[in-house]
């Protein structure tokens, strides 16, 4: 690849791996969680950087909003350990993890240094490119589709989160 | 910036969801594998409209994902709950009982 | 008008839901009336076919609702697969769930999973496609957690892992050959593949939709979920999931994806042929060593699930023809075979084979169906799944594909010896001291038995008659 001027997409690129290596490897799910949010976050900001703001508020109030405040949610309705407990338990847990920021740092040098030439196809631009036009004409099937799953999801949620009766 | 570098960050995120999802012995950590991997096919959809200039319809499919993704999640949840409600903790390695 | 197949389901499905009595069971018998005649019509529709129906688009309809479907005769063979298990699995649903609350839970999730794979099996649009697996997918997460019993949510999670894990290589696919195609018509993306051959990005998409499908089916190496799922689903949920939604959601994928490349690229054809012939082989030496009655089941449809690939992997209309028969006659038996195992299941109490034993004298059409199921599953003549096998192995060989066609034929063999031992286990032999009391199951599951038995039989007897006027015709969408 080009090692032109530092962009800021490298930077935004920098920290969204960083905040994702960082979910992964936090000491508590809580923090994990918030990890998570802030992952989507970064990557909110990568697609805002892309033209795709549409999208972008999507996946920032949806993505690190709603599905955030679903995993804090059963996360603390699930946490049994006490923080000595957590502890011991983080601590073997992150020597499984260990290995996995050189494994990302080497994969990151060997991509920098390795050069792929990519057959990329000549570019056609789109006839239409309105999203509100795409998303309400042209791709009616997939909103029909998101409202059967958002069904779906509801008898989920009356199903699996319904109280346990007295078993 | 070329697509190959939008390529190295999705392998990357993709790496990392991977090592998580195969390492962890917790169930929320499981889930929050998939949404790493998640992360980063979207972020792929989005570079692929982006050098494609097909922006419109990747976004469109990309809204779309978002939904699925979070009826998904929600039923996961819902059956972490009724997990816990047995088991009492999230250790995955508990699970491993119905294998053989 | 082929829209109606998915809006018809769901707008019954929010009407009864809408509706307010204050009985539960009373609401429950109008939706189970309404999916009744649902599945019926979607039988009937495909049964006999009226070219008004098919042909007009939902253009003229209504203006302002634009789909994109259509069906083709693989599409149709769907939907009739699908309405025929649908059918089967609401009727078997009475007699096997008793509390009332659970039975409209389970109506209420196979509409919205009927609807998703009716959508699926007529969609045009690759990423349409994603969207129906995805609406199946979550309402098979929920049918398998029903019960909300330890086993069954361990099995519900593992689901989940495997089929998101598949979704996100599936999406990555579609990302990488919407590049190419600029669009997510299945026809714009089978262009981009015939005009860049070779091309790495376009051969990576290609590979990974394949493990996404592999993964969704539940192939060997990527079963890890498949057997847990099926044995620790409530009864009606495997009945359901193992006879249908597998198959639409895993091999229906792969069998389009077959027909967009037209003829497969060499590394692609190796790949198909190596997972087919490994998960014939492998899932069938397991399902020998299972005591579990349901557990050797599922090992037994990823074995047949195998015969399905290597004839697509054949890559001529012939092999295909017996893929799509197979997939057919596979919903048919293995419907059956679990149906079988939730009889006996019920009336024993057991699903360990070892325990069982004499169990035709007390349960004679469960045992007399299970027999004919288990010798079409075989491949004995003149069953329906003899044609179908024949079929494939047929195509193997004159593709030059001597070895995979051997290994099919000794596989047969090995498909014999399992599910005669599961015969000789529990329906023959000295009956147990335990079971003498035993009774037959009640209507809603004999009923449906003898009819799906009565299907394999008319089908293999039925057989010259129908490679004429339905299997042939589906070959010529190649």
């Amino acid at each position: 690849m080009r090692l032109g001027n530092l962009e800021i997409e490298i930077i935004i690129a920098l920290f969204l791996v960083l905040t994702a290596l960082w979910t992964v490897m936090a000491r508590s799910l809580l923090r994990a969680a918030i990890g998570l949010a802030l992952t989507s976050a970064m990557l909110t900001v990568m697609m805002y950087k892309l033209n795709a703001p549409l999208a972008a508020v999507f996946e920032l109030s949806v993505c690190s909003g709603l599905i955030s405040v679903i995993f804090i949610t059963t996360i603390s309705l699930t946490q049994p350990l006490t923080w000595a407990e957590i502890y011991e338990h983080e601590r073997e847990r992150l020597s499984r993890f260990r290995p996995l920021p050189f494994i990302i740092l080497l994969l990151g040098l060997f991509f920098w240094l390795v050069k792929v030439d990519l057959a990329l196809p000549t570019v056609v631009a789109e006839k239409v490119t309105d999203v509100r036009v795409v998303l309400w004409s042209l791709r009616q099937l997939d909103l029909v589709g998101q409202i059967i799953c958002l069904l779906a999801g509801a008898f989920g949620v009356t199903i699996l989160f319904k109280a346990w009766r007295g078993k | 910036m070329s697509f190959w570098f939008f390529c190295v960050c999705v392998i990357m995120l993709a790496v990392i969801g991977v090592y998580c999802l195969l390492y962890t012995y917790s169930l929320m950590r499981a889930l929050i594998g998939i949404e790493i991997l998640i992360k980063a096919v979207t972020l792929l959809i989005i570079a692929v409209g982006y050098f494609s200039q097909h922006l419109a319809l990747a976004q469109s499919l990309v809204i779309t994902l978002i939904v699925m993704e979070v009826v998904i999640m929600v039923v996961a949840a819902g059956i972490v709950l009724g997990l816990h409600h047995y088991q009492k903790d999230l250790d995955i390695r508990k699970l491993r009982e119905l294998k053989g | 008008m082929v829209g109606s197949f998915i809006f018809v389901p769901i707008l019954l499905l929010m009407i009864v839901n809408v509706l307010s009595f204050s009985h539960k069971s009373k609401l429950h018998n109008i939706l189970f009336g309404f999916g009744l005649l649902t599945a019926l019509a979607q039988i009937a529709l495909v049964l006999w076919p009226n070219k008004n129906f098919w042909q007009l688009t939902a253009n003229y309809q209504f203006n302002v609702i634009k789909f994109n479907l259509a069906a083709d005769n693989l599409t149709l063979v769907m939907l009739l697969a699908i309405g025929l298990v649908g059918l089967i699995a609401l009727i078997v649903a009475r007699g096997l769930i008793n509390d009332v609350d659970q039975e409209y839970n389970f109506t209420n999730l196979w509409f919205i999973a009927l609807t998703g794979m009716n959508g699926l099996v007529l969609a045009t649009d690759i990423f349409s496609l994603y969207v129906f697996i995805e609406i199946t997918a979550v309402a098979s997460f929920i049918l398998i957690a029903l019960t909300k019993e330890r086993d069954a949510l361990e099995g519900a999670f593992k689901y989940v892992i495997f089929s998101s894990f598949a979704t996100v290589l599936m999406l990555a696919a579609i990302a990488l050959l919407v590049f190419f195609a600029g669009d997510t018509s299945f026809a714009a993306i089978a262009n981009a593949i015939k005009a860049n051959p070779g091309n790495s990005l376009i051969l990576m998409g290609l590979i990974l939709y394949l493990l996404s499908v592999f993964i969704k089916s539940g192939l060997i190496p990527f079963h890890g979920w498949l057997p847990d799922a099926y044995s620790a689903a409530p009864a009606i949920t495997s009945i359901f999931i193992a006879g249908i939604v597998t198959k639409v959601v895993g091999i229906y994928p792969l069998i389009r994806f077959v027909q967009l490349t037209g003829t497969l690229a060499d590394p692609l054809r190796n790949i198909l042929l190596l997972v087919g012939g490994t998960s014939i082989v492998i899932a069938a030496l397991s399902a020998l060593g299972q005591t579990n009655f349901k557990r050797l089941l599922a090992y037994s449809s990823i074995s047949q699930m195998g015969y399905i690939v290597l004839g697509l992997a054949a890559g001529s209309a012939l092999g295909l023809a017996g893929a799509i028969l197979h997939i057919f006659n596979h919903a048919v038996f293995k419907s059956l075979l679990f149906i079988n195992a939730a009889a006996v299941e019920k009336q024993t109490g057991t699903l360990d084979i070892d325990k069982m034993g004499g169990l035709a004298e007390k349960m004679p059409y469960t045992g007399a169906t299970s027999a004919i199921a288990s010798l079409s599953t075989a491949g004995i003549p003149p069953l329906s799944g003899f044609w179908s096998k024949l079929l494939i192995i047929i195509a193997l060989w004159n593709a030059q594909l001597y070895f995979y066609a051997t290994v099919a034929v000794l596989a047969s063999l090995l498909t014999l010896g399992y599910m005669l031992t599961l015969q000789r286990k529990v329906f023959f032999g000295q009956l147990e001291n335990a079971f003498y009391e035993t009774k037959e199951a009640g209507w809603q599951l004999v009923l449906p038995s003898l009819l799906l038995a009565g299907i394999i039989l008319g089908l293999g007897l039925g057989f010259p008659w129908l490679i004429n006027t339905w299997l042939i015709p589906i070959g010529k969408i190649l």
